[in-house]
């Protein structure tokens, strides 16, 4: 499995000097699973760029995962090329709430005020899925959701593909609540996506001394990822969803926390960079 | 491909981290009537650590426990908020009188209610358990 990161900041996209390196534009993930159409992980403001490329190459058929609806994880969709153009298929998967369904929590978003344009007045054939928590196989790849600790309906993913296995949790906060090193694994948010992963991505938006005034915000700390990474035995760490306010130096100096704590070779675990190539 | 391994629904691991903060005994079932939780309430209200309770049926549970009603009568999980929770999924309330480890009998208040993940899937019944003041140390 190939792919590229295409936005990796968290909560709003914050270009300038200071997150030249890693980027700023917000959470979206190209995956390139061998025998499957393009895999979208999300469409924060990155995913704009990703829709010109695609158009380019002439695809047509599309599967565009969502963790959840805050706005830097849906708010690129509306500048994603390929919805403006009736033969695009594009399939989205993404977490229902208890009261409605995911192509209405996309509407509330894509339509006026807050965007011109309305859902249902997209040219390009779009189908929902209610990823809350499932399985399902898209030619040779296997994926699995599950509901994760974030604030509102989030998921995270797990995506298998010739004996390979890559997940993706951002905006997570297993740490609310739990012991990360000391409770029973089945009792952790997000364990069993995660398990064995040879890729993890996941968020790691604070420092500890940070997280003392947000506990319940919806994210993790490079303590809590290095604990995450370990308890689930993963391969490799991709740390994702960097804070707005990190310049790249402070990026920096996290993934070397996050190395020293979980204690691994330096070369298991990075920081995400836009632009930058996966390889799982 | 290895098999991923099973993990507890989400509704239940944010109900097993609420009850693990509270000072009220709380207890966590699973939808077939295992426990799979008690806090540190509930152990010092049953005088049973977890690691004694943990995994017993709701009928294992109650041959230890013996519950009864307010008249001293014996009762079975179906007479209980918690049978009543997990029969018929719903939120249910009595006054029961059980044996701890220690051989003491205790009146508590218990009220159970229901655990539904926003899929509507039924995960599991949570239950507070109260001593009734009068037998309070």
């Amino acid at each position: 499995m190939k792919g590229r990161i295409w936005g990796s900041r968290g909560s709003i996209a914050s270009p300038g000097e200071d997150t030249k390196r890693y980027g700023g534009n917000t959470s979206c993930i190209e995956l390139r699973p061998p025998d499957c159409d393009v895999v979208i992980l999300d469409a924060g403001t990155g995913i704009r760029e990703l829709g010109v490329r695609l158009v380019r190459e002439g695809a047509q058929r599309m599967f565009l995962l969502l963790t959840h609806l805050h706005v830097d994880h849906l708010e690129g969709l509306g500048m994603f090329e390929p919805i403006w153009r009736k033969e695009t298929e594009l399939h989205i998967w993404g977490p229902s709430s208890p009261v409605a369904s995911l192509e209405q929590r996309i509407a509330t978003y894509f339509s006026p005020p807050l965007f011109p344009v309305h859902l249902s007045e997209v040219p390009a054939t779009i189908e929902y899925h209610d990823a809350s928590e499932s399985e399902w196989q898209i030619d040779g790849a296997r994926f699995s959701s599950n509901a994760i600790i974030h604030p509102g309906p989030t998921v995270g993913y797990r995506i298998e593909s010739k004996g390979r296995v890559l997940a993706y949790l951002t905006d997570h906060e297993p740490a609310l609540g739990a012991n990360l090193a000391t409770d029973p694994p089945d009792w952790i948010s997000g364990f069993a996506l995660a398990h064995r992963a040879d890729l993890l991505i996941h968020d790691c938006q604070y420092t500890p001394q940070e997280y003392e005034d947000r506990p319940g915000f919806g994210h993790s700390t490079t303590e809590h990822v290095a604990r995450f990474a370990e308890k689930a035995e993963v391969d490799r760490l991709v740390l994702f969803h960097h804070d707005p306010m990190h310049p790249d130096d402070q990026l920096d100096a996290m993934r070397e926390d996050v190395v020293a704590r979980w204690g691994v070779d330096d070369d298991r675990c990075i920081s995400a960079a836009e632009g930058a190539e996966i390889v799982v | 491909m290895e098999r991923t391994p099973q993990q507890h629904n989400l509704v239940l691991i944010l109900a097993r981290a609420f009850a693990a903060q509270l000072a009220t005994a709380v207890f966590l079932l699973d939808p077939e009537g295992t426990i799979i939780y008690y806090n540190e309430a509930a152990e010092r209200l049953t005088g049973r650590p977890f690691i004694e309770g943990a995994g017993s049926t709701a009928d294992e549970w109650l041959s230890r426990t013996q519950p009864r009603d307010e008249e001293g009568i014996e009762v079975g999980v179906q007479d209980l908020p918690l049978g009543t929770t997990m029969l018929k999924q719903e939120p249910a309330y009595g006054i029961v009188t059980f044996r701890t480890a220690d051989g003491e009998d205790r009146r508590v208040e218990t009220a159970t209610f229901p655990l539904f993940a926003h899929t509507e899937d039924f995960v599991g019944s949570f239950s507070v358990v109260w001593p009734i003041e009068e037998d309070r140390p």
